[in-house]
């Protein structure tokens, strides 16, 4: 092993990881200096963290159909003069308890929220990633495959894929599908951003020496991509993967919303404010407000934090 | 120069190409257009005859060209439910959304401006920290359920604005205008309100961004040392420096805007092309979600090339790109 | 100087669209009708909406019972002849005379191969012109239930068909539209003066009608609003004066305005669960519902008192027979709702060897709260142990599978219309699928003794033997447990306060010609 290749080797080992980055980079300071950040992280982190307990501090399985009685449909919360034990925000028109009803909901939209970020981050930087490095026709192809998907607004596609491939599923993978169809729904133009982003930033990194030095001793393309350019691809991926994630929450409700996400057994928060929707002047207000309370503070606290690091890590800002 | 708008025109209509494909594919193989049309007692030599009559029986190239010229001319032939020609269907409602598109963007200029404003000049004090939180809680708020509480605030509970409907329109030639009717103008309150929302932090947060670049800038600086009001300084010389990206989102915008104003008008009710494609969706009529696709993209794709060549023509350093 | 033109323009305009606002009646209903050409689509809300403007030769009076409309008289002259006198001095709304040939054309192009309306006439096979004013009309065999089917086959003028070409059905295929599908020129009290779909269809009174005036309305707006909460909204606030669909959930609420009349009835529309009796499931699973006692089991499960107070607030009237009682062939003695027995449910599950078989539930969304009904409906198998999986979809959506077969169990709303007889429901839903009959028969279920007892039934025209025929057919389906009969649905109207005479029809289509505001 010559010199060359050893400090060639030595440089690329001590190309910094992200976390160490993170570490080392103000970004804690500045984190514990923003109250606003702090509170949504620990909001962020107790929504997700009762969503994904559910089964553990539910009182029923909203999903279960036999574990609800119609006996119990339409209960108002517990402090108005009908509220029942346990069901501390009501009950829906089948007698689900709302409140776990909100949780496993919410539990669905986080999951394809962040299914769908990560669908289209992993397809998004592998595509940017080998477009960038070799350029030419794998580029071209990426380029106008994104400018078409760019030309249709993201909710049409998503309300077209998630309406029209729900019917062509079998029956028997409808219920497991239909989560599946609104994650290929989002990220099918969610991706594009993730490509564009990987590929500027590799056309940039391939020509730097220590990528030619990599070459040079004949490291393979794949690792070349994956352990020296990908890092530097992960700031500007992280700031948009966390906005990306608030905005497929938001449109996995608006699917469900429009009765084209989530069945009615299997109720999303959309899908609960669509039912609620129409019962909204009869009374039972609890079943569109609670569930749309819960996802404007889910999708409000990650956004909160998408802004915040956004600026934390925007050097110019700093 | 001549190059450059060859190869941007020539781009866009490589992408629509494209999106009719898409679209053709749906029109093709999404349900048979066959049974979708013959009622259920036809016989089998009827639905032969219906098959080889609408050239299903081609290839599948001939057939996707005859997709192509006929939606170049506007023809993506009758609403399966409705039996009226699809674009005649499009074309009435697209005064409804083009009138709800082009206030909420009015609106979220006139208050998104403004307010970007603020947040800059004020930066670090607590109102405009506060605006520019609440700007993040405007992108992150649903529009539907923004929509529901509007309408159950000021439509239901103080009874101050219609929730529904465009109210009395009428008809200026084949267009048919909402804004000249008291009835129609308090019914595009809500919806446009619901809509511009997320456009208003939008606008909002790019002037503030804008406006903290321009104000570090040196002209701004000198201008300040010669004695220039401050006032003055911001609003004239400032914002005017920011309006070019303004200019561009909104020019952009225009088509995500006409995509979400289909759940505005579920929501409101609000009789537009976007009403027409979820109730397409709803009775699976192929002919008008494909025909809306194509529609959408094409007004998408119009702009967007439109605004590359103007900031060609305005700057040259962009017409290698 | 351009925009001031067109603002001047506009305003000008204005002073002439502005209506009139005494007599306007304006209609929000659930949806929309598809087409203003009768014959496009086989829909009971559409035909009645189009009844405004179209006639047939007879139509139902106020309570239901036939009466001479366009018709003055008829008569049969052989078993399978039958005559009809047409009414002199009838106008279309273009000023064309009522004559013959009008309803020998209108009778060829709504039987027409690719007429949606072909259903309707079931045992019609031609037609004959005696003289202007009288015409003879051949059916298959002795057919009593003529008259009814004729209520919804509307009369067009010949002359118009001919001139506009459209003496045929429209043919979506074709790709030309059909201009009977935004044009109208019927005899009825209201004519059509434009159209948006989706949005707005005005109706303008008829000055020329033959009948006698008894509406005071001059203009009528229908407009779809299909979300419950915003038509109540509009009803409150006084921007639609009717609704034919007032949510039964909103019903206490517009009782207790001082704006608002709340109409209540029953509809004679008997929503029911149907089995699939083929072999096998849609999972390739043999079909444990061939069995009477699953069927019996699953009937037992569903606890309907508990429907009938939750889901549908107590408006609903629970059903033991398939057919309402205002329907000829109605046997009360079969009206008995099945007592709720889930121990019992699960002991013929488990004797039949049929413990948590697993199927899809196929629910649309046309009928009264039916996605609530289905779901709820769904988990009270459930707590039996049995394992339905719902498959909830818009009617378009699930329509094609039902006719095609492709169901395990499925809900089913029945109203007899247009005919307004048992006939319907047991030659289009429970007669074996075979020609003209069965169907609506999506279970495959095929039994001789029912079909021949319903065969006989059509042809029977002793009335009181036929209604005793339609009876024992109905009783036949019950002690086979063929369907399971849910409720009759609510029927709930409202209007605006000012409204001062509203009937209420029990086949829940409006007849705003009866209305005086």
């Amino acid at each position: 092993m010559t010199i060359v290749e050893q400090t060639t080797k030595q440089q690329i080992r001590s190309a910094p990881s992200w976390f160490s980055r993170l570490r080392d980079s103000d970004l804690w300071w500045s984190f514990t200096h923003h109250p606003s950040a702090v509170g949504a992280a620990i909001l962020l982190l107790l929504l997700i963290g009762s969503a994904f307990l559910a089964p553990l501090i539910t009182v029923q399985n909203p999903y279960d159909l036999a574990s609800l009685d119609l006996l119990n449909a339409e209960i108002p919360p517990i402090w108005m003069e009908e509220g029942q034990w346990p069901f501390i925000l009501g009950t829906d028109t089948q007698g689900r308890d709302l409140l776990s009803a909100i949780l496993y909901g919410s539990r669905a939209s986080i999951v394809i929220g962040a299914a769908s970020v990560a669908v289209s981050l992993i397809v998004g930087s592998a595509l940017g990633l080998v477009a960038g490095y070799y350029g030419k026709w794998a580029d071209g192809l990426l380029m106008r495959a994104g400018d078409v998907l760019l030309s249709m607004p993201t909710m049409l596609i998503a309300i077209l894929v998630s309406a029209l491939a729900r019917q062509a599923l079998p029956p028997s993978l409808r219920e497991v599908g239909a989560s599946g169809v609104i994650v290929l729904a989002i990220s099918l133009s969610a991706w594009v951003q993730y490509a564009r982003t990987v590929r500027a930033l590799t056309m940039v990194e391939r020509n730097k020496e220590y990528v030619q030095a990599a070459r040079l001793i004949r490291v393979p393309t794949w690792r070349i991509l994956i352990k020296h350019i990908l890092p530097n691809t992960t700031t500007p991926l992280l700031v948009t993967a966390t906005l990306n994630f608030g905005l497929g929450i938001l449109i996995e409700a608006t699917l469900s919303f429009l009765g084209v996400g989530m069945p009615p057994e299997q109720p999303s928060l959309g899908t609960l404010i669509r039912i609620g929707n129409q019962f909204l002047f009869s009374g039972q207000w609890w079943i569109v407000l609670f569930p749309g309370l819960q996802l404007c503070l889910l999708v409000v606290s990650i956004n909160v934090l998408g802004d915040w690091l956004r600026d934390a890590l925007n050097p110019k800002l700093r | 120069m001549i190059a450059f708008l060859v190869k941007r025109v020539g781009n866009a209509i490589l992408v629509m190409l494209t999106v009719a494909f898409f679209a053709f594919l749906i029109f093709r193989f999404l349900g048979d257009p066959v049974e979708m049309m013959v009622n259920e007692s036809a016989t089998q030599v009827e639905r032969d005859e219906l098959r080889s009559r609408l050239g299903l029986n081609d290839g599948f190239l001939v057939q996707y060209l005859r997709f192509v010229t006929n939606a170049a001319q506007g023809q993506f032939g009758l609403s399966w439910r409705n039996q009226q020609n699809v674009i005649t269907l499009i074309g009435e409602r697209f005064p409804a959304t083009f009138e709800l598109v082009i206030i909420a963007t009015i609106l979220s200029l006139a208050i998104g401006i403004p307010l970007g404003v603020f947040t800059a000049i004020g930066r670090g004090r607590w109102w405009a920290e506060g605006l520019q939180f609440s700007s993040i809680v405007g992108v992150s708020l649903p529009s539907f359920f923004v929509g529901i509480i509007l309408i159950l605030a000021f439509s239901v509970s103080l009874g101050w604005l219609p929730g529904y409907g465009r109210g009395e329109v009428v008809q200026l030639g084949w267009w048919s205008t909402g804004l000249l009717t008291p009835s129609g103008r308090a019914a595009i309150v809500l919806p446009a309100l619901s809509l511009s929302l997320f456009q208003i932090t939008l606008v909002m947060r790019l002037v503030r961004a804008e406006m903290l670049e321009i104000l570090r800038a040196d002209f701004i600086k000198f201008a300040r040392a010669r004695g220039v009001k401050r006032r003055a300084l911001w609003f004239r010389h400032a914002l005017k420096n920011c309006l070019m990206p303004v200019v561009t989102l909104t020019a952009m915008q225009v088509g995500n805007l006409i995509a979400f104003a289909l759940v505005t008008e579920t929501v409101f009710q609000w009789p537009g092309m976007g009403m027409l494609f979820m109730q397409a969706v709803t009775f699976v009529d192929i002919p008008v979600m494909a025909a809306y696709l194509c529609i959408v993209s094409f007004i998408f794709v119009t702009l967007n090339t439109f605004v590359d060549i103007a900031y060609a023509v305005i700057d040259p350093r962009l017409r290698a790109a | 100087m351009h925009l001031s033109r067109i603002l001047v323009g506009g305003v000008a305009l204005l002073a002439l669209a502005m209506p009139a606002t005494a007599g306007t009646l304006k209609w929000g209903a659930s949806r929309d009708i598809s087409s203003l050409d009768p014959y496009s689509y086989g829909d009971s809300f559409a035909l009645g909406v189009l009844n405004h403007a179209y006639e047939g030769l007879v139509r139902y009076d106020r309570n239901l019972k036939i009466e001479p409309a366009l018709a003055t008289s008829w008569e049969i002259v052989s078993p399978t002849t039958w005559r009809f006198k047409l009414r002199e001095g009838v106008k279309f709304h273009n000023g064309a005379d009522f004559t013959a040939e009008d309803v020998q054309a209108s009778l060829k192009r709504a039987s027409d191969p690719k007429s949606p309306l072909r259903g309707n006439i079931p045992a019609y096979k031609g037609s004959r012109v005696i003289d202007a004013h009288t015409i003879e009309i051949d059916v298959s065999a002795h057919y009593p239930l003529l008259p009814n089917d004729l209520t919804t086959i509307y009369i067009f003028d010949a002359g118009w068909l001919k001139d506009n070409n459209a003496e045929a059905p429209t043919d979506v295929g074709s790709g030309s539209e059909g201009y009977a599908t935004y044009n109208e020129n019927g005899t009825g009290p209201f004519k059509v003066e434009s159209r948006q779909p989706d949005a707005k269809t005005v109706f303008t009174k008829f000055d020329g009608w033959w009948d006698k005036t008894e509406h005071n309305i001059d203009r009528i707006e229908l407009t779809p609003i299909a979300s419950p909460a915003t038509r109540v909204a509009a009803l409150l606030a006084g921007d639609i004066d009717f609704t034919d669909q007032a949510p039964v959930q909103d019903l206490p609420r517009l009782a207790a305005s001082p704006e608002v009349k709340v109409l209540e009835g029953t509809d004679l529309r008997t929503v029911m669960i149907g089995f699939s009796q083929r072999d096998q499931l849609l999972s390739g699973a043999a079909n444990p519902m061939k069995d009477l006692r699953v069927r019996q089991a699953m009937q037992l499960a569903i606890d309907l008192d508990l429907i009938n107070k939750k889901v549908m607030r107590g408006k609903s009237r629970n059903a033991g027979a398939l057919v309402a009682p205002q329907i000829p062939g109605y046997d009360a003695a079969l009206d008995t709702p099945v007592k709720a027995d889930p121990e019992k449910a699960k002991a013929l599950l488990k004797e039949a060897g049929a413990e948590g078989f697993e199927f899809e539930f196929n629910c649309a969304d046309s009928l009264v709260n039916e996605e609530q009904i289905c779901q709820a409906v769904a988990s009270m198998w459930s707590r039996v142990g049995l394992k339905p999986k719902l498959d909830q979809g818009t009617r378009a959506v699930q329509t094609p599978k039902r006719s095609a077969g492709k169901v395990d169990v499925y809900t089913l709303g029945w109203a007899t219309l247009p005919m307004l007889d048992t006939y319907s429901l047991t030659s289009q839903v429970l007669h074996t699928k075979e020609g003209s009959f069965g169907i609506f028969n999506w279970g495959g279920w095929s039994d001789k003794e029912f079909d021949k007892v319903t065969e006989a039934s059509a042809v029977e025209l002793d009335q009181t033997k036929r209604l005793a025929m339609e009876a024992q057919s109905l009783k036949i389906a019950k002690e086979h447990a063929l369907m399971i009969p849910l409720h009759q649905q609510p029927l709930a109207w409202a209007t605006t306060a000012k409204i001062k005479d509203f009937p209420l029809f029990s086949d829940n289509l409006p007849r705003l010609w009866l209305v005086k505001m």
